[in-house]
């Protein structure tokens, strides 16, 4: 199995050869990238990327060109294998990826836990492993995300200053994914003493499966009706979710601060037209970024605590209760308003055509 | 209504049915005692909810929010009670609905405003006629291979499952789709989507009539063929209940008002001066509400009077004498999932109107819900046995528990605990009492 893999990407190395001898070299490659073949100032130096699944917008778009960028402008060469959601090929891959010669091997897991004995064996062998965007639970990977915790804070602070008091509507994540604690963790942190005294009353709260859109109107319909629309704020964890409760909104002729993240095309253009206050944004390319610059200081031999930018990181296993401390960049999102939209216009997340859709020109900066 | 239940036979004289049960009684003139059960079992979750809430429950803007959430399900599950009672399944159809909702926001969204301007009249109508036909392409290809291929229906639509999502998702590569064409909202109700005040009474009063001159045609035509006629006073009953539910509905719809902002956003419309103390305007029947009620008609016309409702039928009820009987099953069973996939893009159309927007995720575990409301309804799994009006009361049931418990602040982990056993419970009762009363 292991010798027809290697056969395959050594196959896959010629083919690319042949491909770059034909001149373009700026192809954009999906899956393996065949790296052995990129010759010059990092010959030495690869980088190896494991995606869980590369069938998703982000990665294609947005993560993989600029931690590609940040490779190369580092010297170093760039190879990538796609596990295709599999848990156990994602561990043949990261041997593959090892074998083919990667000093640095960054992993977007499947499964953090499944992944460890790949994780294990890198280690043994010296090659720092970076955990991207996911957290792999052992201490010594090096972890890179964006603050979730901030996230939730970020979306709760812009609501907070609009509504220091009145009735407040919490549309929760999905209750088996963590990071819809950590949000509700970060909304916590800045209402929690206004909910204590008594100024903030939470009218509705409740998980919503799968973060569905449908099932968060029909949550945020009933809590409506049950307070008799006397509701001042609506915190959504996410831009999907916003959508359905904009639309229970707009339906009692409601418009009332709501929060969201990920700046959705939707949800931007929402706070441009003044539906929807805050998407915080998590700029996918800077993850990237952040990782690639990182896995070209660990191959240039730094330690995990060398690289610029690090902080401790404790998480806390909520079903063991062990503790793992990593060393990580947790990079700070921002939140969109009316008065910065300007920032995703500019970082070309999204077009002023897309942006401005339906919006009177002139009434945001933004939109001229 | 049921239509399993023989009719009562003529040797069976006045004299005897005196002497029998209430229940008896009821079943010899043809009244579905499993019905009036599953109303009353309704009444009572919905008196349960208005006492347990603080009185919000059974409040007109509570009923109508009730009714529009129960419609996206409630018009799947008529197409789903033919399949199921054609001995099938189809695990296809939540998956089905993104896709097809994600194909009607791309086309009024991206590809026709260029092509026809922004707010052109006629993009909705070629949206849902596109998404339709799409819907039953789908159900067809499926039904296709099930009949035809011999592969059993559920891993056929298990495939589909998983395909359409993936297709749902590729369409638009993942991205939300918003807003969608102002007239396409209205589908969804909202708080434009509705018919208003005298539009309402007038469908109202149309239903009346219907159900009078039902009422009579079948006196007059049982009295053509000798059958035993019911009681003059239970006919008046039946028709004198039955308007007074329609025309109560109609009240209650009535009696929800637009929210003041938007009220006043009409009154400027209209050119009405905003008096003092407000306008009061009825929002009347949602317009998802009106669809589910004209396809609950049509696929009850189609079940009971259609000779391919019969044939369905026939088939769940046993599939080699129906073939033998000369009927072709094969294309019944295409036909039964073509049905199906057109009632998935009306389903489709109003949810994403409602949302007024088209997400990758929509319609996911639908068909769980689909498939419970035509069981709750009683809907059997052997085939054969169900009926359309039970499938609509049965998403109704499971929407008013799901609606009741979030008014209630149950968590969604309870929510699902209480779906769940009722479900079973629904399904163990029925089964109970489908063995009593067929000794």
């Amino acid at each position: 199995m292991k010798l027809l893999n290697r056969r395959f990407l050594a196959l896959l190395a010629v083919l690319v050869i042949v491909v770059a001898a034909c001149g373009d070299d700026d192809t954009t490659g999906t899956t393996a990238d065949g790296g052995t073949g990129t010759t010059g100032a990092g010959g030495d130096c690869v980088v190896g990327m494991s995606w869980n699944n590369y069938n998703e917008e982000r990665w294609a778009k947005h993560d993989e060109p600029a931690m590609k960028a940040a490779i190369e402008a580092g010297g170093c060469s760039y190879i990538s294998s796609d596990a295709g959601s599999s848990e156990e090929q994602q561990i043949t891959d990261v041997e593959n990826l090892i074998a083919d010669g990667a000093n640095v091997v960054i992993i977007l897991a499947q499964n953090t836990q499944a992944i460890l004995p790949a994780v294990e064996a890198a280690t043994a062998e010296g090659i720092p492993v970076i955990a991207y965007d996911r957290l792999i639970e052992d201490a010594n990977t090096f972890y890179v995300s964006f603050d979730n915790v901030l996230v939730g804070k970020l979306m709760a602070e812009v609501i907070f200053d609009l509504v220091p008091s009145g009735n407040y509507i919490i549309v929760k994540g999905n209750g088996a994914d963590a990071n819809s604690d950590f949000l509700r963790e970060g909304i916590e942190s800045v209402i929690g003493d206004a909910v204590a005294a008594g100024d903030i009353t939470i009218v509705g709260e409740d998980y919503t499966d799968n973060w569905a859109p449908d099932l968060a109107q029909t949550h945020v319909e009933q809590w409506l009706t049950q307070a008799d629309n006397d509701v001042q704020a609506v915190v959504s964890e996410n831009d999907g979710m916003a959508t359905g409760a904009a639309a229970a909104l707009a339906a009692q002729g409601l418009s009332i601060p709501l929060s969201g993240q990920d700046a959705d095309v939707a949800a931007l253009n929402r706070v441009a037209l003044g539906t929807q206050s805050v998407s915080v944004w998590k700029d996918a390319r800077e993850l990237g970024k952040a990782a690639g610059t990182a896995a070209v200081a660990l191959a240039g031999g730094a330690t995990l605590a060398d690289v610029e930018g690090t902080a401790e990181f404790v998480y806390t296993n909520k079903e063991s209760g062990v503790a793992t401390t990593l060393v990580s960049i947790l990079l700070v999102p921002i939140p969109i308003t009316q008065d910065n939209l300007n920032l995703v216009v500019d970082a070309n997340w999204i077009t002023v055509d897309e942006l401005c859709a339906g919006v009177t020109a002139g009434s945001v900066a933004a939109c001229p | 209504m049921s239509v399993v239940e023989a009719p009562p036979t003529q040797s069976d004289t006045p004299e005897q049915s005196t002497r029998r049960s209430f229940g008896s009684f009821l079943r010899d003139n043809e009244i579905d005692t499993r019905m009036a059960g599953m109303i009353a079992l309704l009444l009572v979750i919905w008196v349960g909810f208005h006492f347990l809430s603080g009185g919000t429950f059974l409040t007109p803007r509570n009923l109508w929010n009730l009714s529009v959430q129960t419609s996206t399900v409630g018009i799947m599950a008529t197409g789903m009670v033919l399949v199921i009672v054609s001995r099938n399944i189809d695990l296809s159809v939540g998956s089905m609905v993104g896709v097809v909702g994600m194909v009607m926001a791309i086309l009024q969204f991206e590809w026709l405003p260029p092509l026809m301007g922004l707010g052109n009249q006629w993009i909705w109508i070629i949206t849902i006629v596109i998404g339709l036909a799409l819907g039953a392409l789908i159900g067809a290809f499926q039904g296709s291979i099930i009949a035809y291929a011999g592969v059993p229906s559920f891993i056929v639509t298990l495939g589909g499952l998983l395909v359409w999502r993936g297709f749902a998702w590729l369409t638009a590569s993942g991205r939300t789709l918003a807003p969608m064409d102002a007239t396409f909202q209205l589908l969804g109700g909202g708080s434009r989507g509705s018919l208003g005040e005298t539009g309402s009474w007038v469908v109202g009063g149309v239903a009346c009539i219907g159900i009078v001159a039902l009422l009579v045609l079948g006196r007059r035509r049982r009295r053509k063929f000798g059958f035993r006629l019911r009681p003059m006073w239970l006919d008046v009953t039946l028709g004198v209940f039955g308007c007074a539910v329609v025309l109560g509905a109609v009240w209650v719809t009535n009696s929800y008002y637009l929210p003041e902002s938007i009220a006043r956003e009409v009154a400027e419309e209209r050119g009405i001066p905003w008096p003092q103390g407000g306008l009061q305007i009825p929002l009347g029947i949602p317009y998802p509400v009106l669809i589910l009620i004209g396809v609950t008609l049509v696929m009850g016309f189609i079940a009971n009077r259609r000779r391919f409702g019969r044939n369905i039928y026939a088939i769940g009820g046993n599939p080699e004498a129906a073939e033998l009987g000369g009927i072709n099953t094969r294309r019944t069973i295409v036909k039964t999932f073509m049905t199906m996939g057109i009632l998935v893009g009306v389903s489709a159309a109003v949810s994403i109107a409602r949302l007024n927007a088209a997400v990758s995720g929509l319609g996911t575990l639908s068909e769980l819900y689909v498939i419970a409301a035509a069981v709750i309804g009683g809907t059997s799994l052997s085939g054969g046995i169900g009926t359309i009006p039970g499938a609509i009361l049965g998403a109704l049931v499971m929407q008013s528990l799901q609606s009741g418990m979030v008014l209630l602040g149950v968590g969604a982990p309870m929510q699902d605990v209480v779906l769940g056993v009722v479900l079973v419970t629904a399904v163990a009762i029925d089964a109970t009492f489908r063995r009593r009363t067929a000794r």
